[in-house]
C-alpha cells in the first residue's frame, strides 16, 4: 500500500487506504474510553489549522486529535478576502512554511485550495474542506460510522438528503460509498440536485420526491440546510420543511433498521425532526467520537513517523519492533 | 538486509518446559491468584501469556484474565525510522486498578517496549504492581528495566537477533539466534 501523504480528497485515495485508515481508527475509538487521554507520540510535532471558513465543530476535533496524540497547534482562523482569493492564499501559505509546521490542516473557500497548498509546501496536507469540491474527513468518518452500525461498509442503498449542490459532504461520501458497492440516491429540491451528479460514480441517482428517495434506504444522510441559501426568492423555509425534511413518519418508509447520519450542526426543525436526530436509528453521536478516532488515525500517520523520503529499511527487523 | 541462521536456542520441547516453568514460578512468586493478571504485548508476548495463563489455571485452578496491550502508540521516537507502526488495538477488559500485573514479552532487549508497556498501562489505571516476564534476556538494556521471571539469559552481540517463532503466529515453534549479514 502506497503511503499516505496527504490527505486531499477520497478521489485520491485506493480503496485500501480507505480501509487502511478505518482500520487504524478502530484502536483510536478504543483510546477515547482510556481515563487518560494523552499519548506522546506526536510529542514536539506541530500541527496548524488553518481555518480560512468558519468552523467551531471540526476544528475542535482537529485541535482535540492532535492535543490528545501529544501535538501542539497553531491556530490560524482567517477570513478569506473575496477580492484576493488565490493571492491571500498563497501569502499564507509562505507565513505558514516559515513557521514550519510539521503538518497543516486547512480548510478553505475555494475548490482545490487543499491540492494548491500541497504542491507548494514540503509537509502532509489534510484537507477539512475546500470550497463545494471534498471534505474528506467527513467521508471516512460516516463510512467508520456505518460500517460500526450496520456490520459492514459494502453494499447499502444510500440516501443523501439536501442541498447536494453546494455540499462537499455528499461529494466526498458519493465518491467512497461507490467505491465500496453502494448505490447513492441524492434528493432535494430540484435547483439543489445538479445533473452531472449522476456520473460523479456508478451507481447514483437523483430524486426530487423524498417518498421515492427513502424507499429501501439503509442509510439516510441529511444534509445541513445553507440558511443563507433560503432566502433565494426560489425556496422558503416552510417549503423545504414540507418538502424534505426527514420526519419520523418519512423514516419509516426507509428499511426498518436504516442507519440516519447528518454531519451537523443540526437544526432541529428545518432539515431533521427532532425525533429523528434523538431516536434509536441516529448516529449522530457516534459520527462525532467516530470524528475524532479518525482524525487521530489520520495526524498520527501522516504527522508523525520519518520524513515520506527518508532512507527506510526493507524490512528492518530487531527485536525493538514487532 | 540479510539475516543467516546461527544456531538455536529453544526448540519446541524446550519452550514449553520453560513455560510451565515460568507459570509455576509465577504462582509460587505472587500472593492471591485473584489479583494476578497477565498483559501480553502485541505480537508475540500475547500468545505467551495465553499459555501461562492456561498453566496457572491447572495448577491454582483460578482464571487468571489475560489483556493484549499494543505499544505503537507509546513508542519512544527513536524507534520509529520509517512510516509509523500500524497500530492495533490494545484489549484489556477489565480493570488494571489495584492489580498485580505481569507483563508478558517474548524477547527482553533495550527495555524500551517494557517502558512503554508500563506507560500504556498507567493510561488505564494505577495498578498495585507490575512485573515483567519474559521467554528470552538477550540483555543490551539501555534504560532500568529488569525482568522478575526469565527463561533463558543468553549473550548476544548487537548485530544479532534473537527469532521467537510460535506456532499461533508463525508457522513453527522454536527460538534461534541470528545475525545479519552485509
Amino acid at each position: 500500500m502506497q503511503r499516505l501523504q496527504h490527505l486531499l480528497g477520497i478521489e485520491d485515495l485506493t480503496r485500501e487506504q480507505i480501509l487502511f485508515l478505518l482500520d487504524q481508527a478502530k484502536p483510536f475509538q478504543e483510546f477515547q474510553r482510556h481515563p487518560l487521554k494523552k499519548l506522546a507520540t506526536l510529542r514536539g510535532k506541530t500541527v496548524a489549522l488553518a481555518f480560512f471558513e468558519p468552523s467551531t465543530r471540526t476544528r475542535i476535533s482537529f485541535a482535540t486529535a492532535a492535543a490528545r496524540l501529544g501535538a501542539d497547534t497553531m491556530n490560524l482562523q482567517a477570513e478569506s478576502s473575496s477580492l484576493k482569493k488565490g493571492e491571500s492564499l498563497l501569502d499564507t501559505v509562505r507565513t505558514l512554511e516559515a513557521m514550519r509546521p510539521d503538518g497543516i490542516v486547512i480548510r478553505h473557500g475555494s475548490s482545490g485550495a487543499s491540492h494548491f497548498v500541497a504542491e507548494r509546501l514540503e509537509i502532509p496536507v489534510v484537507n477539512a474542506g475546500d470550497g463545494t469540491h471534498e471534505h474528506p474527513t467527513q467521508a471516512l468518518l460516516d463510512a467508520l460510522t456505518i460500517r460500526d452500525r450496520k456490520g459492514r461498509l459494502e453494499d447499502w442503498n444510500v440516501t443523501i438528503l439536501g442541498d447536494i449542490l453546494h455540499s462537499r459532504v455528499a461529494r466526498s461520501n458519493i465518491e467512497l460509498l461507490a467505491r465500496f458497492g453502494c448505490r447513492v440516491t441524492v434528493c432535494g429540491p430540484a435547483m439543489w440536485l445538479p445533473r452531472e451528479i449522476e456520473s460523479a460514480a456508478p451507481g447514483v441517482r437523483r430524486a426530487t420526491r423524498i417518498e421515492e428517495a427513502l424507499e429501501g434506504a439503509d442509510v439516510v444522510m441529511v444534509l445541513r440546510v445553507q440558511t443563507e441559501r433560503l432566502h433565494e426568492p426560489s425556496l422558503a423555509a416552510e417549503e423545504y420543511i414540507l418538502g424534505y425534511q426527514l420526519t419520523p413518519q418519512r423514516l419509516r418508509l426507509a428499511r426498518p433498521e436504516a442507519l440516519v447520519l447528518h454531519p451537523g450542526p443540526i437544526v432541529r426543525g428545518l432539515e431533521i425532526d427532532s425525533a429523528v436526530a434523538d431516536g434509536p436509528q441516529s448516529g449522530v453521536l457516534e459520527q462525532v467520537t467516530n470524528g475524532l478516532a479518525v482524525r487521530m488515525a489520520l495526524l498520527y500517520h501522516l504527522v508523525g513517523g520519518a520524513p515520506a523520503d527518508a532512507p527506510h529499511p526493507a524490512k528492518e527487523r530487531t527485536n525493538a519492533t514487532d | 538486509m540479510r539475516v543467516v541462521e546461527k544456531r538455536q536456542l529453544l526448540s519446541a520441547e524446550e519452550m514449553e518446559r520453560t513455560l510451565q516453568r515460568l507459570a509455576r514460578e509465577i504462582v509460587e512468586k505472587s500472593g492471591k491468584p485473584e489479583d494476578l493478571a497477565l498483559i501480553g504485548v502485541r505480537r508475540r508476548g500475547a500468545p505467551l501469556a495465553d499459555r501461562l495463563a492456561r498453566t496457572i489455571r491447572e495448577v491454582t485452578r483460578a482464571e487468571i484474565p489475560v489483556g493484549i496491550l499494543d505499544i505503537a502508540l507509546y513508542r519512544d521516537d527513536l524507534s520509529t525510522v520509517g512510516p509509523q507502526p500500524v497500530v492495533h488495538s490494545t484489549e484489556i477488559s477489565f480493570p488494571v486498578d489495584d492489580r498485580d500485573l505481569v507483563v508478558v514479552d517474548d524477547v527482553l532487549y533495550t527495555g524500551r517496549t517494557v517502558r512503554a508497556a508500563i506507560n500504556g498501562l498507567f493510561d488505564l489505571g494505577r495498578p498495585n504492581r507490575i512485573r515483567l516476564c519474559v521467554l528470552v534476556d538477550r540483555g543490551h538494556r539501555e534504560l532500568p528495566i529488569e525482568a522478575a521471571f526469565v527463561g533463558r539469559k543468553i549473550a548476544t552481540t548487537q548485530s544479532e537477533i534473537v527469532e521467537v517463532r510460535l506456532r499461533e503466529v508463525d508457522a513453527e515453534e522454536r527460538v534461534m539466534l541470528v545475525d545479519r549479514v552485509e
